[in-house]
């Protein structure tokens, strides 16, 4: 029927695979709202150059916002980075792991939630401008919501001219949970985002041993 | 010579139809939801033997699929290498494993929270 088989459009790439001995993979939810350095971030810890994943959008997830008038424009995707770090922690076999940037606005939950985003996540780091902090309640909002008994932490990308003011001010201002861990970062340097994930993870881990969920 | 079929340019609506990229929906043979929900996007595929042959029926997309993930790959990233959203290579992804061709390498995610994955991920990252 449908033989389009020499239409292709171009060869699909040869990806660069996965080490062959990783037996598992692990996910961490990068989050921040637009420009506040998500792919910079991903591209500083990946071993691959940043993919993008993509997932349509169908009216039925579109809210009230923004897409009025766009009635007629059936389907469009909603995007995200991602990037991967092959781990090899001391008596464990490898794991890879999966650094997803999310943007964190409604729409983009409605929409990758059902892709199972969320689902199976160590955690996630949200990252936030101090120029603009009020950008990142949307996606802390979300997150609390969408999944609350997902691990957070929060990560100031200090840009050269990010105003210099205490963690616990931008904790407050945030209004965090008090045992929401919150760190700075540079997103351009790697050492520095992997002490971000790090944060991340130790408090991951701490909430596990407290006893689980919740 | 040979090698082309149909009549290239000779007209006008074949050639069209022949251009436009195949609706989601076709792909997937109209459905909308994978066989089963183990897919995430970071769960690890490969080829269970890659000399094994799909049947004649098989579709264009599953012959991609599978050649693509002659290594070890995830969903998203064999998406990503095929173009296609990761809602639709869940699908593909999914019949492929039905039928045996397709093998998921990595545990399922239900260990998120397990202090012995999350001690190795601490592990693994302080180490970098």
């Amino acid at each position: 029927m449908v033989s389009a088989s020499s239409d292709v459009p171009s060869a699909p790439r040869r990806p660069d695979y996965v080490d062959s001995a990783v037996t598992q993979s692990a996910k961490l939810l990068v989050a921040g709202s637009f420009g506040v350095g998500k792919t910079t971030f991903i591209s500083s810890v990946s071993e691959i150059r940043p993919l993008c994943a993509e997932a349509p959008m169908t009216t039925l997830s579109i809210g009230t916002d923004r897409l009025d008038g766009l009635e007629n424009k059936r389907t469009t995707t909603v995007a995200m980075d991602f990037g991967r770090i092959t781990l090899t922690p001391q008596g464990f076999s490898p794991i890879v792991l999966y650094l997803f940037g999310t943007p964190g606005q409604q729409r983009f939950w409605n929409v990758w939630e059902g892709y199972g985003l969320a689902s199976g996540a160590a955690g996630a780091l949200v990252l936030v401008d101090t120029r603009r902090l009020e950008d990142s309640f949307e996606v802390l909002d979300q997150l609390e919501t969408r999944a609350p008994d997902l691990p957070i932490a929060v990560a100031v990308n200090v840009f050269p001219d990010s105003p210099q003011h205490p963690l616990e001010t931008v904790h407050r201002k945030l209004d965090l949970l008090p045992h929401t861990p919150i760190t700075s970062c540079v997103a351009t340097r790697r050492d520095s985002s992997i002490d971000a994930l790090i944060t991340l993870v130790e408090h991951a881990l701490d909430r596990s041993l407290e006893g689980g969920a919740s | 010579m040979s090698g082309e079929h149909g009549p290239l340019g000779a007209g006008g609506p074949p050639e069209e139809v022949h251009r436009r990229p195949v609706r989601a929906y076709v792909i997937t043979r109209g459905r909308s939801q994978p066989t089963r929900n183990t897919f995430r996007p970071e769960t690890l595929l490969i080829a269970t033997d890659p000399d094994r042959r799909l049947p004649p029926a098989a579709t264009v997309e599953q012959r991609r699929f599978l050649e693509i993930c002659r290594g070890l790959l995830s969903l998203s990233e064999a998406a990503e290498a095929l173009r296609l959203p990761i809602s639709v290579a869940a699908v593909v992804a999914s019949d492929l494993v039905d039928a045996g061709h397709l093998t998921i390498r990595s545990t399922p995610p239900s260990s998120a929270s397990d202090p012995t994955l999350l001690r190795a991920l601490l592990d693994g990252l302080r180490q970098l």
